[in-house]
């Protein structure tokens, strides 16, 4: 199977601040990888550079064959034509109707006519189960709704590789499984290439066919579900667990207590 | 130490001299590459009448309220200092010109920049500050083509318009105050408001003026959102900044330009 993105040795950081180190990653056609972590330990930051909104500062990048890190803006663009991303709540044009936001790349990159356009957007948004919302404002639909009007724009032009930026942030436990099965369904229905990042790990389980572990900017841990479920990874164990203690400490690092508080000891 | 404060405040003073000529820079660097990207904004000219009818259309009754005050205002002013040489006949004279060669041109753009240009910064900074515009860029559309340029021309393409409407309605609000309620000849008002006021020199400048104030301050207005912090205190800020640096823009080049116009610009 070849793989549809390919990181390699890639370093990348904020200023002084280094926050992915030594990355090695590939997502093979065809498949639903999850890249998983705590909040702030680079997995977004690895998403946007393989969506090219970001440069590595080592290493390579390269998603269809094509290296991003020297990319034309020209060649980029060409690119993106045949990426999907689902930001993490939604990013719908507020000043779009549903229907407008979901038909919003056909009628940027086709030449279509607009029946045939209206025709897609309607089976993108039947899709999704939210072809009677099509005339609703984005300021009139719920968390869960948004996401999946999101998920309909993303994948409007039957993208190759579809990126999703924690896609079950902030929704209800119904909601949160409509739009898991979704992602499945969507991968395999298209024959798309998908890259989930996210933390919520049940319900990532079960939906996807591979892990990796991302902790401060580098892969501790990477298997299928199964393994990651099965490993004794102290991290791994927490992680998917959710317990409190283990080597991912409660209190961010700080000098002793007694020291702020202005007490002395004995 | 005097000595120290001395310097300390002359590096104060040059610090906030060079990032003012850094923003002013940034500016005009940014209204270069809007007008490398307006090709959009012709092509669908959809995009651009929308502008219009959100900056134009709808600062039209603040514009015509305040116009029609102003005018009063000059006509009861003008009455008033007029008679004391005899010359109250002339108040339409004052007036117009006041109006058509100043007011007109100034006091719409500085209207123009509270009411349209924050509502273009707030509405471009909440755009970035909910990944809208990332999700633009991800879709292979350029943010600038697609969002900034049909603002910024339906800003540019309005302000004429507004300028000239606030100097009409001035017109009958002196009308109203000299001639309705004064009891000054009516036609001796209009007549010598004909006579005085010039085509060229003094209508056609008031419109050039009004072109330049479009620019300028949808310029900056959509510099200011485009490159808000994305956060409410940021968008907040940059609206703010929007109208102050918006005035300062407005006021200075009026000052440049009556200097040209009354010189002759050879």
């Amino acid at each position: 199977m070849t793989n549809l993105v390919e990181i390699s040795d890639l370093n990348f950081g904020y200023n002084d601040r280094l926050v992915l180190k030594g990355i090695n990653l590939t997502v093979p056609k065809g498949s639903l990888v999850a890249i998983m972590g705590l909040s702030g330990c680079g997995k977004t930051t690895l998403l946007r550079l393989i969506g090219g909104q970001l440069r590595a500062r080592e290493g390579s990048v390269r998603v269809a064959g094509q290296e991003l890190n020297h990319i034309s803006q020209r060649d980029l663009y060409a690119l993106r034509r045949r990426l999907g991303m689902l930001f993490q709540f939604g990013a719908l044009f507020t000043d779009l109707s549903v229907y407008d936001n979901v038909a919003f790349q056909m009628r940027e990159h086709t030449t279509l006519p607009e029946s045939v356009i209206r025709d897609l957007t309607l089976m993108k948004l039947n899709a999704v189960g939210l072809r009677g919302v099509q005339s609703l404002m984005p300021s009139e639909l719920s968390g869960g709704m948004a996401r999946r009007v999101a998920l309909a724009r993303a994948t409007a032009l039957d993208p190759e590789l579809i990126l999703y930026d924690e896609p079950f942030a902030g929704l209800d436990p119904i909601s949160l499984g409509v739009i898991g099965q979704l992602i499945r369904r969507l991968n395999d229905v298209l024959g798309a290439t998908s890259v989930l990042v996210t933390h919520d790990v049940q319900e990532s389980l079960k939906i996807v066919d591979y892990v990796y572990f991302v902790s401060e900017g580098v892969i501790v841990a990477q298997g299928t579900p199964d393994e990651i479920r099965a490993s004794t990874l102290p991290f791994v164990h927490q992680f998917v667990w959710g317990e409190v203690d283990g080597p991912l400490p409660f209190h961010y690092p700080a000098q002793a207590i007694q020291n702020d508080l202005g007490l002395r000891e004995g | 130490m005097p000595l120290d404060a001395t310097l300390r405040g002359i590096r104060q003073v040059g610090d906030r001299t060079l990032r003012i000529v850094e923003r002013v820079g940034a500016t005009v660097a940014f209204l270069g590459l809007t007008l490398a990207q307006s090709a959009t904004s012709f092509r669908r000219f959809g995009l651009v009448i929308r502008e219009i009818f959100y900056a134009g259309v709808q600062s039209l009754i603040i514009i015509l309220v305040s116009g029609l005050f102003v005018g009063m205002v000059l006509g009861l002013q003008g009455h008033e200092t007029l008679q004391n040489y005899g010359s109250e006949q002339s108040v339409g004279v004052l007036v117009a010109l006041s109006l058509v060669r100043e007011l007109g041109p100034v006091v719409s753009a500085l209207l123009f920049a509270s009411r349209a240009g924050s509502a273009i910064t707030a509405e471009i900074g909440l755009m970035k500050a909910t990944e809208q515009l990332s999700a633009m860029e991800m879709m292979a559309v350029s943010p600038i083509s697609r969002v900034v340029a049909p603002r910024f021309w339906g800003g540019v393409f309005s302000m004429p318009v507004l300028a000239m409407l606030f100097s009409a309605m001035g017109i009958v609000g002196g009308f109203l105050v000299a001639v309705v309620v004064i009891g000054v000849d009516d036609g001796a008002f209009w007549s010598q408001m004909q006579a005085a006021v010039d085509f060229r020199h003094d209508i056609v400048n008031g419109i050039i003026k009004s072109v330049v104030f479009g620019i300028a301050v949808s310029a900056i207005a959509t510099f200011e959102g485009y490159e808000a912090p994305p956060t409410a205190e940021g968008v907040s800020g940059a609206t703010t900044r929007t109208v102050v640096s918006s005035s300062l823009a407005i006021l200075a080049l009026d000052l440049v330009m009556t200097a040209f116009m009354l010189k002759g610009w050879n």
